[in-house]
């Protein structure tokens, strides 16, 4: 009996073998998997020590994408009317938002959230229909609400949790930044918040530029800065680059590995479907198996004949 | 199929048990309601923390795994050619199809612009890097392998049936309002002729279908693992695994065994019928070994990976793991011994703690062990909670409908072995096949 009931789950999930196989495989060559950085792609550079947190880039940023995002107020409790905007985080409302960071008998520091542009996306890896999108040349991912199905798994891929969705609309959408794609940048060459900022805390351009940029910053005040380009290299690179004067970390940039997650998942997943072999072997072999049962079989299909067995 | 293998269970349609699951029912529909006009905020407590809800974790990633039981019965009948389950599979094909289809349904009141599900049809959309995607064309395609296998139940049910509501409720009629009875008489004629003449059809090439019933959960199911691969730093090391895939593969068969275990003895107590004790503790007798298998994944992974002290740490993330392994481990080890495999009593409670651990596993790597980051939290709110549960009653209420008008029970003679069952089994043959009072 006992023989007989381990044949049976061996056959059973012997459809997952290749699974077992795959696993480890995906595993043990990750390392070595380098993602290939495009520097031409286009990206901003924020620098924390620079930002007055004027709020500036904010509501440049609404009053640009406002009809594009399908934007509106954050209301306060003492706002009926909403006419003031008071996002306190990243909503469904606002594709940037600024926060100040403080902490006692040590220098304070604005930070700015909004979309970091990866070189391997997340959320595009993961989006079902194609309404995440990366531009091939100009880097930027973009989101597409004729396609979107409102899944969010992009927001449960997001390493930095940057898709944001419209939880109290009966048409809801998912918000973030497409630097402007559709709007500013098309006009004026440039993003709204990088346009407006009066100190040159943000700056627009391609990411080689940033990069080398952020590094002549970082040689020339070596005591105003943390030693470190944030994004260079987090999830394989981003173009949405950070230089500050306090740890990252403490300004809510998440430490994150150099490898960009869809490496690893996709790995896995092409493994297994790669070319589609694999499901269409599956059915043909399970198909003789039936088959074969069924005609070798025929009279044991009566009940009486299969207790018999 | 083979249709003497089944019987109708006969029965009152309207119980009060019908009328009970019926207010559950439109209570989650008034919420549904509310969650079109007013937004998924509305009545749920996700968040852009939490994208994924109870919804998501229970209806879709473990509510499929617990409509699993046709699929793992489909192997044991068609690929380990063991016929002797075969009485069990139509009830077990019933749940599952209503498992997935209110899966599906329940993904559409998630969904936040379901309007645009059309684009899973549109090759220039399609997305061969995202999980979700083959995930949602298998389990649309396994909905539809799952009608299809249940056709002919249907069919032959309205081939063999009397008509005797229909007739009432024309009869009853007033006769301005009734139709011409002879047009009637002919109009059912022609359907169940139709039916008659489509079932032979259906029965030659139904085996393609049952096998790709068979192909399509192994890819889904271990793709419902490969779901949060890519969740690497929000999805505690305690699951976060290449090994996902495989995990939820085993993890959804052995559900499935236990779950045909739990409603064949519900179903027996509910309707009063005797125990299929023997099919079950065969099943009983599979479970262990795929348990053990999956345990040892589990362990072997964890200790490959360096993460056997996080396990033991008894915090949030080890405790829920500790729980998980253990309802799955001791209800494994109840199994291993055969005398508690005759048992009804024992095969209740292992199986019921073999689904629980399964299920909390399927939650564990949905909600209880993803982490967004600082600042998050996620607990369901009653009107989400309330949609859940409306689901599972429109679930059992569409079981308890189905098995009365249609022939999906094991017929009783099965099971008995000795010789008295046989009178019971001539008497519903009668009971089912009073042609010739409809055709005269």
């Amino acid at each position: 009996m006992k023989r007989q009931n381990r044949r049976d789950f061996l056959k059973a999930i012997g459809s997952g073998a290749s699974l077992l196989a795959v696993a480890p495989a995906a595993m043990a060559s990750s390392a070595a998997a380098s993602a290939h950085l495009n520097n031409d792609e286009l990206g901003m550079l924020y620098d924390a020590t620079r930002c007055v947190g004027c709020k500036a880039c904010m509501s440049a940023c609404k009053r640009v994408n406002n009809d594009d995002g399908n934007l509106e107020c954050d209301k306060a409790k003492f706002d009926p009317d909403g006419i003031w905007d008071t996002p306190d985080d990243l909503t469904g409302n606002n594709r940037t938002i600024i926060k100040l960071y403080k902490e006692e008998n040590k220098p304070w520091s604005y930070v700015k959230y909004s979309c970091m542009h990866c070189q391997n996306p997340a959320c595009v890896s993961v989006c079902p229909v194609a309404a995440l999108t990366k531009d091939k040349v100009t880097g930027i991912v973009d989101y597409n609400k004729d396609v979107c199905i409102g899944c969010r798994y992009c927001q449960v891929a997001c390493p930095f949790n940057i898709p944001k969705f419209q939880w109290d609309r009966a048409m809801p959408r998912i918000v973030k930044c497409n630097l402007c794609k559709s709007t500013f940048l098309k006009e004026k060459g440039t993003t709204a918040c990088a346009d407006a900022c009066p100190n040159k805390a943000i700056l627009f351009g391609r990411r080689k530029d940033l990069l080398e940029e952020a590094g002549s910053r970082l040689q020339q005040n070596p005591g105003k800065y943390i030693q470190k380009i944030y994004g260079e290299k987090e999830v394989g690179g981003v173009n949405h680059l950070y230089l500050a004067g306090v740890p990252f970390a403490k300004l809510g940039l998440p430490v994150l590995p150099e490898k960009a997650p869809p490496e690893f998942s996709e790995k896995i997943h092409h493994t297994i479907y790669k070319g589609f072999i694999a499901p269409i072997a599956l059915y043909t072999v399970l198909c003789l198996i039936a088959l074969r049962n069924l005609k070798k079989h025929e009279p044991a299909l009566k009940p009486e004949s299969a207790e018999g067995k | 199929m083979h249709h003497d293998d089944f019987q109708k269970h006969e029965g009152r349609i309207f119980t009060k048990s019908f009328f009970a699951l019926l207010a559950l029912v439109l209570i989650g529909v008034y919420f549904v309601g509310l969650r079109c006009v007013r937004g998924i905020g509305a009545v749920s407590n996700m968040s852009d923390g939490f994208p994924w809800g109870i919804w998501l974790t229970y209806d879709v990633a473990t509510g499929t795994a617990i409509a699993c039981g046709g699929y793992a019965v489909a192997i044991l009948v068609y690929i380990r050619h063991h016929m002797h389950y075969h009485s069990l599979i139509r009830s077990c094909i019933l749940t599952s199809m209503f498992g997935y289809g209110l899966a599906g349904l329940s993904v559409m009141v998630d969904l936040g612009r379901p309007w645009n599900v059309y684009n899973f049809f549109v090759p220039s959309q399609w997305q061969f890097n995202s999980v979700l995607f083959e995930v949602a064309l298998c389990v649309m395609a396994y909905t539809v392998v799952l009608v299809i296998e249940f056709l002919p139940a249907i069919l032959y049910s309205i081939e063999t049936s009397e008509w005797r509501r229909l007739r009432q409720f024309v009869d009853g009629l007033h006769p301005v309002l009734a139709p011409d009875r002879e047009k009637l008489l002919s109009g059912i004629e022609k359907v169940r002729s139709t039916a008659g003449w489509l079932r032979p059809k259906l029965d030659r090439i139904l085996i393609f279908f049952i096998v790709l019933g068979i192909a399509l959960p192994t890819m889904h199911q271990s793709a419902l693992g490969s779901m949060l691969l890519i969740a690497a730093t929000k999805l505690n090391p305690l699951w976060h695994t290449g090994f996902l895939p495989l995990l939820f593969l085993i993890n959804c068969i052995y559900i499935g065994y236990s779950m045909v275990i739990l409603e064949s003895l519900i179903s027996s107590f509910a309707f009063r019928r005797p125990y299929e004790t023997k099919e079950l503790s065969g099943l009983a007798g599979i479970i262990p070994w795929l348990t053990v298998i999956w345990l040892s994944i589990v362990l072997g992974d964890l200790a490959w990976r360096h993460q056997l002290g996080a396990a033991v740490r008894f915090d949030f993330y080890s405790c829920f793991f500790l729980v998980e392994f253990a309802l799955v481990a001791i209800g494994s080890i109840i199994l291993f011994r055969g005398n508690n495999r005759n048992s009804p009593r024992w095969i209740f409670v292992s199986a019921v703690l073999i689904v629980l651990g399964g299920g909390l596993y399927r939650f564990n790597v949905y909600l209880i062990g993803y982490n967004p980051g600082p600042g998050w939290q996620y607990f369901p709110s009653l009107a989400e909670l309330m949609i859940t549960v409306s689901i599972i009653a429109f679930e059992i209420l569409g079981y308890q409908l189905l098995v009365k008008l249609v022939p999906v029970l094991p017929k009783l003679h099965l099971h008995g072995h000795g010789k008295p069952q046989e009178k019971v089994h001539d008497q519903n043959r009668n009971e089912i096949k009073p042609r010739e009072a409809v055709a005269g």
